[in-house]
C-alpha cells in the first residue's frame, strides 16, 4: 500500500495556498477495520480522523516544500490544532485546503480547513480545522543522517507533484 | 505596554504552545527544564509571539540558529568566541550559568520566561514610531 492520502491537487496559489482532494472508497482495506455502529445497528466503515490529519499534513507539506522548489526537506514537526466535527464515509470526498501563515528558513506554520462532499446530494461542508508546523531540515545541519522515508516528499509523490506548476523561487 | 502586560501575553503564548498551567509560567521558569519545551516548540513560540505582538522575529534572533562553525563550537562545547557571539546576538539572555559549563547540548536551558519578556520589551522599544 502506498502512503498517499491525497488523490489530486485542485488549486495552487504559489507560496500561499494549496487545495487537494481525496476520494473515500469502499475498496480501501483499512476502512473495514475502522467502523462505528449505524442507526440500524450495522457496522459503518469510517475514514479515520488520523488519516484525514495525514492528508492535510501531506497537502500542507507539499505547499511548504513548493515554496523552495522542493530543494529542502520538510518534516511535520508539531500539530497544534486538529478538530473534526463529522465523520466521513465511503462515497464521500474530502477536500484539504491548506494555507501558509508564516514561513522562514527554520520552518513554516500552516492552517487547514477540511471539507466533505457527499456525492449523493449536498455541497461541500466544512468538517474540520488544523494548524500544523513544519520544520525545514538540512539532513547535514545537525550532523544526523536522517532516513529518506521520514520526509514528506518521496517517490510516491511524483505523480501528484507533477500537477504542480513550478513557482518562481522566492527569497525567504 | 508595561512589562507586566508583556508577561501576561507571553504567559498566554507559553500556555498555548506548551500546554502548561498559568501558574507554572513564572519569570524564572526555564523553558526546557521547567516547562518541558522541546526544540520544535521554540519554532511554535516564535510564530505565536509574532502574532501576539505584531512584529516579525528573524531567524536566530530569539533562539540561536544551529552553530556548526568550529570557531564557535569544539568537541561539543561552545568556545569563548562562540559565547561572545551568543551574548552579542542575544542580549535578552543571561549566559552566566551556561559559561561555567558551556556544553552545546545545554544551550537551550538558558532561556527563561523572563528572557522572552526581555526580548519582547526590547523589540517593542526598538520598533519604528508609527
Amino acid at each position: 500500500m502506498r502512503w498517499l492520502w491525497i488523490d489530486a491537487i485542485l488549486e495552487h496559489e504559489p507560496h500561499r495556498r494549496l487545495v487537494a482532494v481525496k476520494n473515500v472508497s469502499l475498496a480501501e482495506e483499512h476502512l473495514h477495520q475502522h467502523f462505528a455502529e449505524d442507526a440500524e445497528g450495522s457496522a459503518q466503515p469510517l475514514m479515520p480522523a488520523s488519516l484525514m490529519l495525514e492528508g492535510m499534513a501531506q497537502t500542507a507539506g507539499i505547499l511548504v516544500g513548493s515554496v523552495r522548489q522542493f530543494t529542502e526537506k520538510v518534516i511535520l514537526a508539531k500539530v497544534t490544532l486538529a478538530t473534526f466535527d463529522c465523520d466521513v464515509v465511503p462515497g464521500q470526498s474530502i477536500r484539504y485546503d491548506a494555507s501558509i501563515e508564516r514561513i522562514d528558513g527554520a520552518g513554516a506554520s500552516t492552517t487547514g480547513i477540511i471539507s466533505r462532499l457527499d456525492h449523493r446530494g449536498g455541497g461541500w461542508i466544512e468538517i474540520g480545522r488544523t494548524q500544523i508546523i513544519f520544520s525545514h531540515v538540512d539532513k547535514n545541519m545537525s550532523g544526523l543522517d536522517l532516513p529518506a522515508h521520514n520526509f514528506v516528499f518521496g517517490e510516491n509523490f511524483r505523480a501528484i507533484l507533477g500537477q504542480l506548476l513550478p513557482a518562481k523561487p522566492e527569497a525567504i | 505596554m508595561s512589562r507586566d502586560e508583556v508577561l501576561g501575553k507571553v504567559r498566554e503564548v507559553l500556555v498555548d504552545a506548551l500546554g502548561v498551567d498559568d501558574d507554572e509560567v513564572t519569570p524564572t521558569a526555564r523553558l526546557t527544564t521547567d516547562l518541558h519545551a522541546e526544540s520544535i516548540d521554540f519554532l511554535d513560540i516564535v510564530f505565536r509571539l509574532e502574532k501576539a505582538f505584531g512584529f516579525k522575529i528573524g531567524q536566530g534572533e530569539l533562539f540561536p540558529d544551529n552553530i556548526n562553525d568550529p570557531k564557535y563550537v569544539q568537541d561539543g562545547k561552545v568556545t569563548a568566541d562562540g559565547l561572545a557571539l551568543l551574548k552579542q546576538r542575544m542580549p535578552h539572555v543571561d549566559f552566566s550559568a551556561f559559561s561555567a559549563d558551556p556544553r552545546l547540548e545545554k544551550v537551550s536551558e538558558v532561556f527563561t520566561v523572563g528572557s522572552l519578556v526581555d526580548f519582547v520589551v526590547r523589540k517593542l522599544q526598538s520598533a519604528p514610531a508609527a
